[in-house]
């Protein structure tokens, strides 16, 4: 479980987040949704210790993750994975080095054990035959599969998602979701992800924050989504032609 | 006041590059991998440039020295002692940090760009200290050898325009290159080199890494880089030789 509480980041004369707080429970898909600039990006970005906040706690199962010193932030590091936007895999490496890159840093495995592992996580995310291709020649639903599968290769605790689906059409986009649920129930993961793609938080969001200009308007799950009554929610969810009709529907 | 937050934020990059290594075991593999990348990869390009600027050395050295009192085996000393104090040094890492500097700041940039560099961070590995304390000693160890080998090719041009236009026969060339040879130049000459590898590597890698925003930004760390590093080269040349031969 990750706890935020009131983290505040500014740059210059601009606020970013404003008392951000946040409860992300253990086993469940938390998802921080918000408009392009909310400062979604930036929260999960502060929550993983890549920019440092200017007050506020954050805890990983009830351990600071702010107060203490780089190499206890390591160590609490090595319990995190990360899917980045643009999946943020390794150029000049091949499929297999990228996955087998933190198993050869921190796991103290052989290399017949990294590369069972190696073979394991990619077909945990449905890739077989790819071990020798570079990122490159792989397609962007294909490279995020990967990320995802170099996010679980240390069987974290912890998974942190940057718009997992962006730039991927519906039913690539469905197929991460529903991976990325699937691996969380698997294996216990607090698992939190930035999105602002509805279908997704329809699909998979147990537990949702609602950001807008840095600061936290709504919490909840999706089956209160839709009808939360409150105005700024509604006027992101609402935005689009389709789910005006889907309100009028309701 | 640019200047000094720069210099600060290089500083500051420095420490994290030097403190808080990885295991050594993560160092070796990649220093090998970018001693073939950035050194061994140069060695074409240097020769081709040493063998002609030794040529052109020899040439104009020849032109200065048209006089019958003067010998003709001052050609080759004269051509010797400009290669191994300056051409050879000074010059090639010039040419290095067009080639190799801006290789590493757009190679660390576009990681950056793409969050391959966050990637690192979010593992808990120190992305400064592994991504580029392996290519500061990799070029440190290999620039010497470079060096070595661009003033023995200077010095193969230079015999070669020597003799095929006619100024200076092969004996004379010779005996100019072995007259009065004094080691300690070739000990300035390498330890130059050295320093100018670390220049080359750090700013360099400085620039790339800390790039902010996309593909455009690349280009201009990239440039930045070498312009940077090619300003220091020449005062740090003009400091080192005021120090180590006046």
């Amino acid at each position: 479980m990750i706890e935020v509480k009131n983290i505040n980041k500014s740059f210059a004369d601009k606020k970013v987040l404003n008392n951000f707080s946040g409860y992300f429970e253990t086993g469940k898909m938390n998802l921080i949704i918000g408009k392009s600039g909310s400062g979604k990006t930036m929260a999960v970005k502060c929550m993983l210790g890549l920019f440092s906040v200017d007050s506020g706690d954050i805890l990983f199962n009830g351990r600071d993750f702010i107060n203490i010193s780089e190499y206890e932030k390591t160590k609490i590091r090595q319990e995190i994975g990360m899917v980045f936007q643009g999946g943020a895999l390794f150029d000049s490496m091949t499929i297999e080095d990228n996955i087998m890159f933190p198993l050869k840093m921190f796991s103290g495995l052989n290399i017949i054990d990294m590369i069972d592992r190696v073979n394991f996580c990619l077909n945990r995310v449905n890739l077989k035959n790819v071990n020798t291709l570079f990122p490159s020649e792989l397609s962007g639903g294909m490279q995020k599969r990967v990320a995802i599968a170099r996010a679980i290769a240390l069987k974290p605790k912890y998974l942190f998602c940057d718009e997992p689906n962006s730039g991927l059409d519906p039913s690539t986009a469905t197929v991460i979701d529903n991976l990325l649920k699937e691996i969380t129930y698997e294996y216990n993961i607090t698992t939190v992800i930035n999105t602002h793609d509805m279908n997704s938080v329809m699909e998979i969001g147990d537990n949702i924050v609602y950001i807008e200009d840095g600061k936290k308007e709504w919490e909840g799950d999706k089956r209160n989504f839709l009808s939360s009554g409150n105005k700024k929610l509604n006027e992101f969810i609402f935005s689009s032609k389709l789910f005006k009709k889907l309100k009028s529907a309701i | 006041m640019e200047f000094f937050v720069t210099t600060g934020r290089y500083i500051l990059f420095l420490k994290n590059v030097f403190f808080r290594l990885e295991s050594r075991r993560v160092y070796f593999p990649k220093i090998i991998q970018e001693i073939h990348e950035l050194g061994m990869s140069s060695i074409g390009f240097v020769s081709f440039i040493s063998i002609f600027v030794g040529a052109v050395v020899t040439l104009q050295v020849a032109y200065n020295l048209e006089n019958p009192l003067l010998p003709t085996y001052l050609i080759g000393l004269s051509s010797r002692d400009s290669l191994v104090l300056e051409f050879s040094p000074t010059m090639i890492s010039l040419v290095l940090a067009g080639k190799i500097g801006s290789n590493i700041a757009s190679s660390l940039g576009t990681m950056r760009v793409t969050e391959q560099i966050d990637a690192l961070e979010v593992m808990g590995i120190n992305s400064a200290s592994y991504l580029v304390l392996p290519k500061i000693i990799a070029v440190m160890f290999i620039n010497p050898f470079l060096i070595i080998l661009s003033i023995a090719l200077g010095l193969v041009g230079g015999w070669l325009a020597g003799n095929i236009t006619g100024i200076c026969p092969t004996e004379d060339f010779l005996v100019g290159v072995q007259y009065e040879f004094i080691p300690f130049n070739l000990a300035y000459s390498l330890l130059k080199t050295i320093i100018f590898g670390f220049i080359i590597t750090s700013v360099c890698a400085f620039f790339g890494y800390t790039t902010k925003g996309g593909a455009l930004e690349v280009g201009q760390s990239s440039t930045k880089g070498v312009v940077y590093t090619s300003i220091l080269i020449i005062i740090f040349n003009y400091f080192i030789t005021s120090l180590l031969l006046s």
